[in-house]
């Protein structure tokens, strides 16, 4: 008994040592993946373009008065008697329906974009990380219980189930938009990052960490979580142009962001009925658009190729 | 009716009756390089070596000495690019095949010389079944239909021991187990009893008690068809019942070669010696085991002058700047030892000393 | 086999019960005045309210209105407009049209997804992989409704070669173009991951043993590579259905067509609340069924599956 009682310490320093030497391994190791992602990016001749034009459109964004001397919301701003006038000096994106000028609408369009886009995604990440997060780490009940509900939210693809949701509360504003897009998209970073928990939770050096007796809320937030992250950047970055592309769409229905919130998919949808003959009023705000997209598209693709480590 | 056989366009004799003078498989000066963003790997760098049917011959090296990447160049199974051929012939029945057509090479393979891979889980396609990937052997080579391809491959199946063949052969490869399915992988390379077999670690995925079955079983048909077999392995243990003679590979280079039971007797390299030496043995039971230093070399910068010098008890000045070159290797007395030879500067202290 | 299609079949059930609830609360148990918001901005009149509150058991507990709308569903019956028309009237009269829009869509993002992404990989750092990898960013980019327009616009209205909208000239030529613009985004995804996965499966063992057996390069990357690599398109076109219908219903209304999309997002401009749910409901429970068949043909493609 005294044997036992004079060895027991030693045996803890030993097991406590090589614990912390495993958590060093696997922490260095993600730091080191997300250092190495990082130094690949910022190589990338993509990653400084998708950049730059994201830094124009944040600046239109957050200032766009700077970047035009009229305001869409002054009155006289639209004149009915330009309705439809083509691009000409000083209104260089034309007129749309309304007489209104579409080179102001359209930068004043790129914040409603950016926000949904940017609060969507946040929001999902959220909702579908924490939830991920929790169904992998219990297991049990708990996950085949958030499992069935994931799978419940996922047969309401976002159009169906945002033509659905915004059929009964139109307030359409920027957060409402927002809202509806969080709660149908979601399921998607649930998958991702119960996956990722799961598998890591079988890795040799969480094993490693288990059998040495490091507390599970120990491994979950030393091991588990650090090793999920770079796959929720890569999904993170992907959906930003994927929800402001959804925005647009939702607002070319007529159930997106409604007027008078300025809306690129708003605009264009109310440009379609004359499109074939005065295309312009549709094309400057669509280019814009996709523009906006490309580049966030962009930036997730070219994160993907640096931070997925299966890619390496 | 005549099934015309797809391997005629292949010149070289099938058995012992044509061109007696030149070995079944010879391998002269070969070089492999493969272009890396860090630089050339030179994987193989002038590697000689010769079978005969019904001869084993063992490769015997570390991961990374060159000896898969020289098996994959004889089966042309090489991904070039990346990797390429800068140097060197690899004479079948005295043809060189590195001169043959894309084709002609693709006729060879699988028919003619076929390959055992180390993982069979990972080597078979999970998603067709044994008995499809077995009868596609004689479906794609010899033109038999789906029927008779699969009456063969239950055939093929019974040969090498497979319990309940005809019931199983519809079975996928993770239905099996790891000894079966390294004998379904066996099956497959037997499939059009070829000259020339290559098992590149045969059994190194196995448990202990299997790898001895699976390997009695490869060296029972060996001798049964009279093949050639080229065995790769790091496990001399493996090595010494089933093959005749060995060469020891250490960075893409021969170090040793001998008949079998010689070079466990007087191995004439210190690499090769760490490698006996660090066996573990019964008689010795309670020593340290005996582990060579270091670590195997980096191939983008090989050591200057012998490759093995920085890890070897042996070394002198002479082996930091002077290539050894392959050279026979005799007697105290100028005896020749036949099918010896080492490459190491103090081969005679090494095995007289 | 036999044991997942039927462990398959089970586990829908929660799922259908689970998303018709979901629909079911969003609509009728939110707080406002169905009748009313039919009546639009007048007073409705109290008596015709009363009624129809009655012939829509809008004034039984909430339980006994959901029995009425699941059991509907499951007899095929999705309601009816405010107008008294049977909604699975609208539906056989339009869904022939999203149906042949979606399943020309489905097979062109299919086809062209899978052989661009699978010359993509092969010809990996060569002009036509840059070629497969730009043009699938731009197709990602640009959203369905611009594209739409764009190529309304050049092949309709400029070029001729197509029907500006309508289904006026049946199928094939008033459904190719916009078939092609529905296809375009997942064609793209398609592309890319064949791509990824073709990229895996040529450096995967199997296919090293598949040349060691001296198949031909046909057979080799036909069946051997290709094969294990259309696994995770299988799994993504399950997926891709939900966003294949919300393209049609932008589609639809892009090219004018009249399918079941554009009587959805009419209905909903229109606020006939009955046809929106029976329509969703409709879209929802094909979207499930179709996930159900890709999960039974991804068991057939991996036998992995199936012995689970």
């Amino acid at each position: 008994m005294s044997e036992k009682t004079i060895e027991r310490p030693t045996t803890d320093e030993a097991a406590l040592a090589k614990e912390l030497e495993a958590e060093e391994k696997a922490a260095a190791r993600q730091a080191s993946l997300l250092k190495d992602g990082w130094a690949d990016l910022r190589k990338r001749p993509l990653f400084i373009l998708s950049a730059l034009v994201i830094v124009c459109l944040l600046a239109l964004a957050i200032a766009p008065s700077l970047f035009t001397a009229r305001s869409p919301f002054s009155d006289g701003f639209c004149q009915l008697q330009n309705s439809m006038n083509g691009p000409s000096s000083g209104h260089l994106f034309g007129f749309d329906v309304q007489g209104c000028d579409i080179y102001t609408r359209t930068v004043y369009g790129t914040r409603n974009s950016i926000v949904v886009g940017v609060v969507t995604t946040i929001a999902t990440t959220l909702i579908g990380g924490l939830l991920g997060m929790l169904a992998g780490l219990i297991g049990g009940w708990v996950d085949m219980l958030l499992s069935r509900i994931t799978e419940v939210f996922s047969a309401l693809p976002i159009i169906i189930g945002g033509l659905l949701i915004m059929s009964i509360w139109r307030t359409g504003d920027v957060w409402t938009v927002s809202f509806i897009m969080a709660i149908l998209g979601w399921p998607q970073v649930f998958r991702i990052m119960r996956g990722e928990v799961i598998s890591n939770k079988y890795n040799d050096y969480v094993m490693a960490a288990r059998a040495l007796g490091a507390d599970s809320w120990r491994i979950a937030f030393r091991h588990i979580l650090p090793n999920t992250l770079a796959p929720v950047i890569v999904i993170t970055t992907m959906n930003l142009g994927v929800y402001i592309s959804a925005e647009a769409a939702l607002s070319y229905l007529g159930i997106g962001i409604q007027s008078p919130n300025i809306s690129w998919g708003l605009m264009i949808s109310d440009a379609q009925d004359r499109f074939l003959t005065s295309p312009h009023a549709l094309l400057f705000p669509a280019g814009a658009l996709s523009l906006t997209v490309l580049a966030f598209i962009m930036l997730g693709d070219v994160v993907r190729d640096a931070f997925d480590p299966k890619m390496r | 009716m005549t099934i015309i056989d797809p391997t005629d366009a292949v010149p070289a004799p099938r058995s012992g009756d044509g061109d007696k003078t030149s070995p079944l498989l010879e391998v002269r000066d070969l070089h492999v390089e493969f272009k890396t963003r860090e630089g050339v790997v030179r994987a193989v760098n002038g590697v000689n070596y010769s079978v005969d049917s019904g001869e084993t011959l063992a490769v015997l090296g570390e991961s990374g000495s060159g000896k898969s990447v020289t098996a994959q160049a004889i089966m042309g199974i090489l991904d070039m690019p990346p990797a390429s051929i800068p140097k060197g012939e690899i004479r079948f029945f005295g043809q060189d095949m590195l001169k043959m057509s894309g084709e002609e090479r693709r006729k060879l393979r699988g028919a003619r010389i076929a390959m055992i891979f180390q993982d069979a889980l990972s080597s078979l396609n999970p998603v067709l079944s044994v008995g499809f990937q077995l009868g596609e052997m004689f479906r794609v080579h010899q033109g038999l239909s789906r029927k008779q391809a699969k009456a063969k491959a239950i055939e093929l199946m019974d040969r090498v021991k497979i319990p309940a063949a005809a019931a199983r052969v519809n079975d996928y490869p993770h239905q099996f187990s790891g000894g079966m399915r390294q004998r379904i992988m066996i099956a497959m390379a037997l499939a059009l009893e070829p000259d020339l077999i290559i098992a590149d670690e045969p059994t190194t995925a196995l448990d202990v008690t299997v790898q001895a079955q699976v390997m009695d079983l490869l060296a029972e048909l060996q001798r049964e068809y009279r093949m050639g077999l080229i065995l790769i392995t790091h496990d001399l243990g493996v090595v010494a019942d089933v093959a005749d003679k060995i060469a020891v590979m250490y960075a893409g280079r021969i170090v040793e070669t001998a008949p079998v039971h010689e070079l466990y007797k007087r191995p004439a390299h210190p690499y090769t010696r760490g490698l006996l030496d660090s066996i573990p043995r019964l008689d010795l039971k309670g020593q340290d085991l005996y582990a060579i230093k270091g670590l195997p070399p980096n191939l983008l910068k090989v050591p200057s002058g012998c490759a093995f010098n920085p890890r070897c008890e042996k070394a002198q000045d002479i082996c930091r700047t002077d290539l050894p070159p392959l050279v026979p290797v005799t007697e105290r007395d100028g005896t020749e030892l036949p099918g010896r030879a080492s490459a190491c500067h103090f081969w005679k202290e090494t095995i007289h000393g | 086999m036999g044991r997942y299609v039927v462990r398959r079949l089970l586990q829908v059930i929660p799922v259908v019960i689970g998303v018709t609830f979901i629909i079911f609360c969003l609509v009728f148990a939110l707080p406002g005045d169905p009748i009313q918001a039919l009546a639009g901005d007048k007073r409705a009149d109290p008596n015709i309210a009363a009624i129809l509150r009655d012939h829509y058991h809008l004034n039984e507990p909430l339980y006994q209105q959901y029995w009425h709308y699941i059991s509907g569903v499951f007899t095929g019956d999705l309601g009816e407009t405010y107008n008294g028309r049977a909604i699975s009237d609208i539906v056989s009269e339009r869904f022939p049209v999203t149906l042949k829009l979606g399943l020309t869509a489905f097979a062109i993002e299919a086809v062209i997804g899978i052989v661009a992404g699978l010359f993509s990989a092969l010809r990996k750092g060569k002009f036509i992989d840059n070629v497969v990898l730009v043009s699938t960013l731009v197709l990602i980019s640009i959203p369905v409704f611009v594209l739409g327009s764009v190529l309304q616009l050049e092949f309709g209205v400029n070029l001729k070669i197509t029907p500006v909208a309508g289904i006026e000239r049946g199928w094939p030529q008033s459904y190719i173009l916009p078939a092609i613009v529905l296809a375009s985004t997942s064609m793209a995804y398609i592309a890319r991951l064949v791509r990824t996965s073709m990229t895996e499966s040529i450096r995967a063992d199997y296919v090293r043993t598949a040349i060691a057996k001296g198949l031909p390069q046909r057979r080799v990357i036909g069946l051997h590579a290709l094969r294990n690599s259309l696994i995770p398109v299988v799994t993504f076109l399950g997926f891709d259905l939900g966003a294949l219908m919300g393209g049609a219903i932008i589609t639809e209304r892009v090219f004018n067509m009249p399918g079941i999309g554009g009587q959805l997002a009419q209905s909903v401009y229109l606020r006939e609340r009955p046809v929106v749910v029976g329509l969703v409901t409709l879209l929802v429970l094909i979207y499930l069924v179709a996930n159900l068949v890709v999960d039974l043909m991804y068991a057939v493609l991996d036998p992995r599956i199936r012995y689970e």
